[in-house]
């Protein structure tokens, strides 16, 4: 399973070469989303990844509406962690506008966005042994515990999913007293869920034979390709962007960011694994530590919001990885230039150097793994 | 890699099985449409008009301002301004809005127009079972369909409703005040102008509106 | 009545039925009457078993299974019948119309053949053949072909590829199937089910004298069932039909009735393949203690049948997939030595001396031990051939 490009010659190649179109309609692709794999036997000779299916103009919608009518858009990129999508753009425009948080809505935002991160986490890993054949069993432990925080994101702002809650300098209506009480009643299920779903499959021969060994990603490989999140940790390189960058409040917060030696699909199961614990860390710190105050900041105004021209950019970590949003102001109500950086998109650019070799099973596991969300790669 | 790793994982399994029939935790389907979560109280679905009272067109609260026309972000609402005027609920004539169109299949629960109306006319309804057979007509809700009570409203969000009625009597409270401050005024004047030795009344019409922008813009705080 | 009458209640009915009906006819009619209960009895187990199958994965995952059709969802295989049988019947127009309609034909005749040499009860087996195993596994090969034939009429590249995994799948595990049940037939003297099964009718100290009860037939069970697993491809070696990859494998192109043929044969192989491991290894139909023998044979045989499908509906809903190549390696690395040490340890049982209760423990210690050494031995060095370690994490600085 090396990593560079196999020269293959398709028309007068070895052995039979067939072309399949793992298509978008597909079980496992995740989305509408389309692979044309040359196979040779059983082994994967070519990948070319086709996208493109779920392209809605996000961009485009943006730059014709105001800052504020973004935000609802930007809930359905990366469709199942709208909190973090939200926050990275309110980042972008604040930078912009020079708007400041209080700090009581620096917390709130840690807090969901933790949140977001560990129903994320836990619904990939749940999908990813769905896509090994385990008949849905961990799926649907998984989804238990993310209905969770799914009903906690209900009662707090009102849509399951597509929250629209954070807003330049602030948020969109305060934690109820009962709502932090209802969080600190969840913590403790939690590390007990993460232990019950490794004892069913971390140890299981299965598993670790599939997962072992599989879709490879080497250190320069994947900083070459612009690979963030959970997935360039595993390949070993120390790159997080709440150390990074400490945006918000991550400063105060003391977790830590595991690392992965080998770069295959099990670093990256269990890189998730590893920061669905860390995740519970600083949400026990950040519910301990969240002061009263107001949630907005009281100069800004969000109808007609007009930032001086100039630009930014707005970068968080998202669960999936480097979530960046490029805003261009020309001085008018709407952004003259609004630009995404998908992480998932970047790092399914990679797909067919850590495919080129192995099986087809495979393919459908190290796909697995990138954790695409098609909303985000096709924006 | 003696085997040990899968019958660990058939225990965790035969323990789901047996604990679904006695632990709660373990069996969590909600067998919908004969029971039913509750929904908790934040939780939004489409917007719908409110009005006072129990005249949908006299109590409508909504003054046709366009502002949730012109900050929906994918354009869904439809309003033309009537030509007439009717009272609201402090007495002020305003105009209302003769059509008032939401096109349902687009809107996508944002609430940004809740969040940006001045007047508190328009809230977010949390009925979901809303599916017909019609594509085109029936997803496009108008003024009579969107149209319903502020009993409602205290029936599904009833801590925000409980705050919005006591912002809007304390309107009406400032507003009497105000009116009455104004008489009293005018009253002085009168009175003044026979004796020219009292002091001059203040303006009352800029104290009426000052009493009424900080309400509003307290509403878009409070949203 | 007594608990022989009702042990034998079935032969009684057939033999009065045979008395009454006039002699030019008595031949047909008992042929009728030993196969007609079989083609009604084991496809009502089938229509039972997808319902459990169903519910059974269902409460595992937390979750109801199918419970709107019926109380408890009992009428839920009707529905799927009504449903598998009004669907339109959709054939590739490149396809090869008559392989492509020969194929689950096949496969469900197949099936139906093996049933003919399990004993269902005390003098209940439909052909008594002085060669049943060698007869079950023959007609077992003829499955494989169905498989293929289905796969390459439907001129899919899915189902080519489902094909060809099932082909080697299932020839590959052929033979530890086979050894493994070599081990018994070479104890038993015999290949008649019949005979082996009333070989391990006797009691000692109210134990049966059950294969499964010594350390060979306990390792040889093992073997037989996950290859009877593979066999079948069930899960977790449902590769060919890798829901999630190739989405039907092999059956890709099949809709409405053929499907449900299909899926009927799977069964009807599981229940097979159960079947004779239930015959060879733990007594067909005898009791294990010899204070239950008065529960009627037919009775046990179809617990027993019933434990096993629970036992199978447990695996799939735990286990991920095997991958094909690993499939492969664990059949010819793992399986097949342990079958042929299986077999040596049979052959070591044989002739160790058990006159005594203490010569009789060490000979089970003995024979267990020679299975055992070599379990841990090729466990471990399957490991490492794969390079699976548990891994331990380190995290930044």
């Amino acid at each position: 399973m090396s990593n560079d490009l196999l020269e293959v010659d398709p028309i007068a190649g070895q052995g039979e070469i067939m072309e399949v179109s793992m298509g978008p309609h597909h079980p496992s692709t995740h989305g509408v989303f389309r692979m044309d794999v040359r196979l040779e036997g059983e082994k994967v000779v070519r990948l070319k990844p086709v996208f493109g299916y779920l392209h809605r103009n996000h961009e485009k919608i943006a730059e014709h509406g105001a800052y504020l009518a973004a935000i609802p858009y930007t809930d359905r990129l990366d469709y199942l962690c709208s909190m973090t999508n939200n926050w990275g753009y309110c980042l972008a425009v604040e930078k912009l506008a020079g708007i400041t948080v209080p700090e009581r809505a620096e917390y709130i935002r840690v807090i969901v966005a933790e949140l977001t991160r560990f129903q994320n986490h836990a619904g990939l890993v749940g999908f990813l042994l769905q896509d090994m054949g385990a008949s849905g069993t961990p799926l649907m432990y998984a989804f238990r515990e993310r209905e969770k925080v799914l009903d906690l994101f209900e009662s707090l702002s009102g849509a399951r999913m597509m929250c629209n809650y954070m807003r330049f300098g602030g948020l969109r209506v305060d934690a109820t007293a009962a709502w932090l009480d209802e969080v600190r009643r969840l913590l403790p299920a939690l590390p007990r869920f993460l232990d019950e779903f490794e004892n069913l499959l971390r140890a299981n021969e299965i598993l670790m034979a599939r997962t072992q060994g599989t879709g490879r990603l080497s250190r320069e490989l994947a900083v070459s390709a612009g690979v963030t999140g959970p997935m360039l940790r595993a390949s070993g390189v120390n790159y997080d962007v709440r150390k990074v960058d400490k945006y918000g409040i991550y400063d105060r917060f003391d977790f830590r960011v595991p690392l992965g030696d080998h770069g295959d699909v099990y670093d990256r199961y269990m890189m998730r694994i590893l920061e669905m614990r860390e995740t519970v860390k600083i949400l026990e710190q950040a519910l301990r530590g969240i002061p009263e105050g107001p949630i907005m900041d009281p100069k800004v105004r969000l109808r007609g919001l007009r930032p001086k021209a100039g630009e930014a950019y707005g970068r968080i970590e998202s669960p999936k990885g480097e979530l960046g949003f490029f805003l261009i102001s020309d001085g008018t109500t709407n952004p003259y230039r609004y630009r995404v950086r998908p992480p998932s998109m970047i790092n399914l650019t990679i797909l067919e150097d850590m495919c080129l070799g192995q099986n087809i099973a495979d393919v459908v596991v190290t796909l697995g793994s990138v954790d695409i969300v098609l909303g985000e790669v096709d924006r | 890699m003696l085997g040990e790793g899968i019958i660990q994982g058939l225990l965790e399994t035969a323990r789901n099985f047996f604990g679904s029939y006695v632990e709660k935790d373990r069996l969590t389907t909600v067998q919908f449409p004969e029971e039913r979560r509750p929904l908790p109280e934040a939780s939004r679905n489409f917007p719908f008009l409110l009005y006072d009272g129990t005249d949908p067109d006299a109590g409508l609260r909504c003054v046709s301002c366009q502002i949730c026309e012109k900050e929906c972000p994918p354009r869904c609402i439809h309003i033309e301004k009537s030509k007439d005027k009717k009272p609201d609920f402090v007495g002020k004539m305003q105009a209302y809005p003769a059509v008032f169109d939401i096109d349902v299949s687009v809107c996508m629960s944002c609430q940004i127009c809740v969040e940006v109306c001045p007047f508190d006319a328009i809230r977010m309804d949390t009925e979901f079972e809303l599916s017909t057979t019609d594509r085109f007509g029936s997803l496009l809700y108008t003024k009579r369909e969107l149209a319903k009570s502020n009993e409602y409203y205290r029936k599904i969000h009833p801590t925000e409703a409980a705050e919005c009625d006591a912002r809007r009597a304390k309107d009406v409270e400032d507003t009497k005040a105000k009116a009455a401050a104004a008489a009293a005024a005018a009253a002085a004047k009168a009175a003044q102008a026979k004796d020219p030795a009292a002091a001059p009344p203040p303006a009352s019409s800029a104290s009426t509106n000052g009493a009424a922008a900080p309400a509003r813009s307290e509403v878009k705080e409070n949203q | 009545m007594n608990a022989a009458a009702a042990d034998q209640i079935f032969v009684t009915l057939k033999h009065w039925a045979l008395v009454h009906t006039p002699a030019s006819l008595q031949v047909l009619v008992s042929i009728l009457l030993t196969i007609i209960p079989i083609i009604v009895i084991f496809p009502a187990i089938f229509a039972l078993s997808v319902l459990l199958e169903r519910k059974g994965l269902g409460r595992m995952q937390n979750r109801y299974g199918p419970n709107r059709v019926g109380p408890f969802g009992i009428l839920q295989p009707i529905a799927d019948a009504l449903k598998s049988l009004t669907k339109e019947d959709i054939v590739p127009r490149s396809a090869d119309h008559v392989v492509h309609y020969l194929a689950p034909l096949v496969l469900v005749g197949a099936a139906f053949l093996g049933y003919a040499v399990l004993p269902i009860g005390r003098n209940m087996v439909a052909a008594n053949l002085d060669a049943g195993v060698l007869f079950f596994f023959a007609i077992g090969a003829a499955t494989e072909l169905a498989v293929f034939m289905a796969g390459w009429s439907s001129r899919n590249k899915y189902s080519l590829l489902g094909a060809m995994r099932a082909i080697a799948q299932m020839v590959s595990y052929e033979i530890p199937l086979i050894l493994s049940s070599v081990a018994v037939v070479m104890m038993s003297g015999t290949l008649s089910t019949t005979s082996i099964v009333e070989r391990q009718a006797h009691y000692t100290a109210t134990l049966a004298h059950w294969n499964v009860f010594t350390p060979w037939g306990l390792a040889g069970f093992f073997l037989f069932m996950i290859s009877g697993m593979a066999e079948t491809n069930r899960s977790p070696f449902d590769l060919p039909e890798g829901e999630s990859e190739i989405i039907a494998g092999y059956f890709i192109e099949y809709s409405g009735f053929k499907f449900a043929l299909f899926f009927l044969a799977e069964y009807l192989e599981i229940f097979s393949i159960s079947g004779l491991g239930i015959t060879l290894f733990l007594g067909g139909w005898s009791s294990p203690f010899s204070f239950f023998a008065w529960i009627p044979s037919w009775i046990w045989f179809f617990t027993k049948l019933f434990t096993f499908i629970l036992f199978f509906i447990w695996v799939r809903g735990t286990l991920p997939r095997l991958r094909m190549d690993q499939l492969m390696n664990f059949a010819w690395k793992f399986m097949l030595p342990m079958a042929l040490i299986v077999i040596l340890s049979a052959g070591i049982w044989r002739f160790l001396p058990a006159q005594s209760a203490e010569m009789a423990v060490v000979r089970w210690l003995v024979c267990a031990v020679i299975i055992a050494v070599p379990y841990v031995v090729l466990a471990r060095a399957l490991e490492q051939g794969k390079r699976i370690e548990k891994r331990t994490y380190r995290y930044a600085e």
